[in-house]
């Protein structure tokens, strides 16, 4: 007759009793928001777009992209300009989307020890960077960077065995459009954009800066290749032109 | 004796084909990597072929003999092991720090600072945190089961498969070899390893629950398990890659750019959620009751924060993203599952303190328990704050700060580190069948040696990052920025002193509790006074009515 209190979370019992239930359950909870989350950016329109003058970066400066992801620059320096007042005239135009679509593994890094570097490209010159790499207080008397001296002292021994053709299919194959005619001419490349003649670089990279970033004509060091990723950094899109700037007066925050 | 040889053939097999790779290799870094896998086969196979009995010199100096129903063996290899790279992370978090305020302590290339974090943070995390983890989830699934361990030899293969992935991935950091991406830095063969070894630890800790003799599975369980199963998830699609030669240490990440970066800190925020998070609450559920002696305070609080906070921590990662070329819609839903956050985490604060409801006054006597409670008190400050600094006008100031920087040491010394150490001094002296702890006022040190150098860290680290976030934003009545970048780096010289001593005062509490453990398990007991023992005035002790008699 007396009518049964029923216990809340009687249910739970079951779960608890049985372990198949409880994994899945709990496996099941937590796929849902990466699913929601990380799925859709592989097709939605504004991360995958692409923008004028976005390119693969060059044998060159992939070798020094490595250089820069193998002594941590990433862990005191990001890439990615917020679009505040303050940081775009800090650092310059905010990042965008297609700027990093070509990096494995991205680079935005999250924290600031050191200035952001997503525009660093053509802000100061190779033998500014050279000695701000060398010995940072040298140049910036303030500065807690360490030195990397080494590098301008060590043979640049791109990817794996000396050559970037590996690296450079492995990049093809999660998406780098890279050409065959690029795979092919790698290091004939590389060896071109760190000296004063281009050779048929140009028809493969279009408006790459070719120079020995070292100056140590003759060589190309590690410093070659680092400082070649320096100085395209933030440089492949035009933000100045008049179509962007009608773009940017356009925009209403992010 | 067929066994024995086909175990010294395996090692013998393993053995040569990291000769092999060592010899092909097609990276310097690669060969020393592939060396000392070749010189982890040769110790297997020499311990395999001298049979030592290594477990009971594990036990101890006084040999006590195994008749526990229990399999203890791997637990106290944990003890000593989590003690040690405890030990090694908070030496290599000082030396950064230090780095960082005087720049002259870097040494070119392997100890450079973005060489030397890496080496920091997975020393804590994974080696301190991991074998902590992984020596309490074994722990306790044996109590809480009333079972003996399952498949023994696969437990050894886990915890000595994973010392050789902090091995290989503490040397290669200061080799230069890195994914380049935080948390996850390892590259391809050394995650392919620790998947192994990860995989053995599910097999292990889900056989164990399977023959158990409670027909409940306890929550402290439930925490291990979604640990466990979710780590597993995000290790695989975080690290996916290819390598750029098999013989060689490079691989190119599968995910770049936008898509890398939300996988990144779906994997980084996770990292927390279930590698500092969920595991931890396991060892809060076990631990806090025993040493209070007290059951938990609720179980359907305990069912509810459960499901919530393992369903919302996922969620959570695009704050780490917020401004960025990251879509609008995933950095609100990251802020406001964070937010949400809050709750399910205070949940696991609120059961856990309740839990000392009618035992409060043990926290004068107990320094073990004040460990505890402690600890919980910076789970709740730093799982407030958290949802504070994802909220996106927050973020704007605090992100790329070192506000971010004491925030994740709030949580990580003050919660990790401190139901860590009251962990190990819980089991030190059962596990080595000591009568109790070398000393118990050395644990009251350790507390408070360790609670200022938090304070002092976390508080040096809050003025450092508003300071740096007012300053990059700060425009004059002229309508220019005020601070050029330098200004700022120079402005943060004194918080960077003031957080390595912070963090000094912390290494000096590990290095209290080293000696203690050491000690306890050498079988000494100090002499010491009772941490609490009301004075006894002889005087006072008499009727407080003196005449009763003579009234007669």
């Amino acid at each position: 007759m007396t009518s049964q209190v029923k216990e809340p979370f009687q249910w739970h019992g079951k779960v608890e009793r049985n372990i198949s239930i409880l994994a899945v359950c709990a496996f099941l909870a937590v796929t849902i928001g990466g699913l929601v989350e990380v799925a859709p950016l592989f097709y939605l329109d504004n991360t995958i777009e692409k923008v004028d003058g976005v390119r693969p970066y060059t044998p060159l400066e992939q070798a020094g992209r490595d250089i820069y992801v193998r002594e941590g620059c990433y862990l005191c320096h990001s890439q990615m300009i917020r679009p505040f007042r303050d940081e775009v005239e800090r650092y310059g135009h905010y990042s965008l989307a297609a700027e990093s679509m070509y990096d494995h593994p991205f680079q935005w890094g999250s924290e600031r020890t050191g200035p952001d570097l997503a525009r660093v490209g053509g802000k100061y010159s190779d033998a500014w960077h050279v000695q701000h790499l060398s010995n940072p207080q040298s140049v910036v008397p303030e500065s807690i960077m360490p030195s990397y001296a080494f590098l301008a002292q060590t043979p640049l021994s791109a990817g794996e065995g000396g050559t970037m053709v590996p690296e450079m299919k492995a990049l093809k194959m999660v998406g780098v459009p890279y050409t065959d005619d690029q795979i092919a001419n790698a290091d004939k490349d590389l060896k071109a954009q760190a000296s004063d003649s281009a050779g048929d670089l140009l028809s493969r990279y279009p408006k790459a800066q070719y120079r020995s970033f070292s100056g140590q004509p003759g060589k190309v060091t590690e410093m070659d290749a680092l400082v070649a990723y320096l100085q395209v950094l933030g440089t492949m899109v035009d933000v100045e032109s008049a179509s962007a700037q009608e773009k940017l007066a356009q925009e209403k925050g992010r | 004796m067929v066994n024995l040889t086909a175990r010294a053939g395996i090692w013998l097999v393993l053995f040569l084909l990291a000769g092999i790779a060592v010899v092909y290799a097609g990276d310097t870094a690669f060969a020393i990597q592939m060396g000392t896998v070749a010189a982890a086969c040769l110790v297997g196979l020499l311990v395999t072929v001298r049979g030592g009995d290594y477990s009971a010199l594990a036990r101890g100096f006084k040999q006590a003999p195994d008749n526990s129903v229990y399999y203890d063996d791997v637990i106290r290899w944990g003890v000593i092991a989590t003690v040690f790279w405890g030990m090694a992370g908070f030496l290599v978090g000082l030396v950064i720090a230090l780095q960082l305020a005087y720049p002259q302590l870097d040494f070119a290339p392997y100890f450079n600072f973005g060489r030397m974090r890496p080496l920091h943070t997975s020393a804590v995390i994974f080696a301190f945190g991991g074998n902590a983890q992984i020596l309490a989830a074994f722990y306790i699934v044996q109590r809480t089961c009333r079972t003996r361990l399952a498949f023994p030899a696969l437990a050894r293969f886990v915890f000595w498969g994973y010392q050789l992935f902090i091995v290989l991935a503490a040397t290669g950091y200061l080799l230069g070899i890195t994914q380049g991406k935080e948390y996850a830095e390892p590259e391809w063969y050394v995650d392919i390893w620790l998947t192994i070894v990860w995989v053995s630890f599910i097999l292990v800790y889900i056989a164990t629950i399977m023959k158990r003799k409670e027909p409940h599975i306890y929550v402290a369980n439930w925490f291990f398990l979604s640990f466990m199963l979710t780590i597993a998830m995000l290790h695989l699609v975080q690290n996916a890659a290819i390598p750029v030669s098999f013989l060689g240490s490079r691989s190119i990440s599968a995910a770049g750019g936008v898509q890398g970066a939300m996988i990144q800190w779906w994997y980084g925020h996770n990292a927390v959620g279930f590698f500092l998070t969920t595991g931890f609450l396991g060892m809060m559920y076990y631990f806090v009751p025993k040493q209070a002696q007290r059951p938990i305070y609720s179980y359907r609080l305990s069912i509810i924060h459960f499901w919530a906070l393992i369903f919302l921590y996922i969620w959570a990662g695009p704050h780490h993203l917020h401004y960025t070329a990251l879509p609008d819609w995933a950095q609100t839903l990251g802020m406001v599952f964070s937010v949400m956050l809050w709750m399910p985490s205070w949940g696991g604060m609120i059961n856990g303190l309740m839990t000392l409801n009618g035992a409060w006054d043990k926290l004068r006597t107990d320094p073990i328990l004040k460990m505890f409670v402690m600890s919980l008190a910076f789970y709740g400050m730093s799982t407030f704050e958290g949802p504070m600094m994802s909220i996106k006008s927050v973020n704007s100031l605090s992100h790329y700060t070192n506000w971010t920087i004491g925030h994740v040491h709030s949580g990580a010394l003050g919660w990790n580190g401190m139901v860590t150490f009251g962990m190990l001094y819980y089991l030190a002296p059962r596990l080595w069948n000591r009568e109790r702890l070398y000393s118990l006022r050395m644990v009251n040190w350790h507390f408070w040696t360790a609670t200022m150098g938090i304070v002092i860290y976390a508080s040096s680290m809050w003025v450092a990052g508003i300071m740096q976030g007012l300053m990059w934003r700060e425009y004059g009545a002229d309508g220019y920025l005020v601070n050029s970048f330098a200004d700022t780096v120079a402005a943060m010289h004194p918080e960077y002193v003031f957080r390595a001593f912070g963090g000094l005062l912390f290494l000096s509490g590990a290095c209290i509790m080293t000696y203690n453990i050491w000690m306890t398990i050498a079988g000494k007991q100090r002499d010491e006074e009772p941490l609490y023992s009301p004075p006894f005035n002889p005087a006072a002790d008499r009727p407080l009515v003196a005449a009763v008699t003579s009234a007669a």
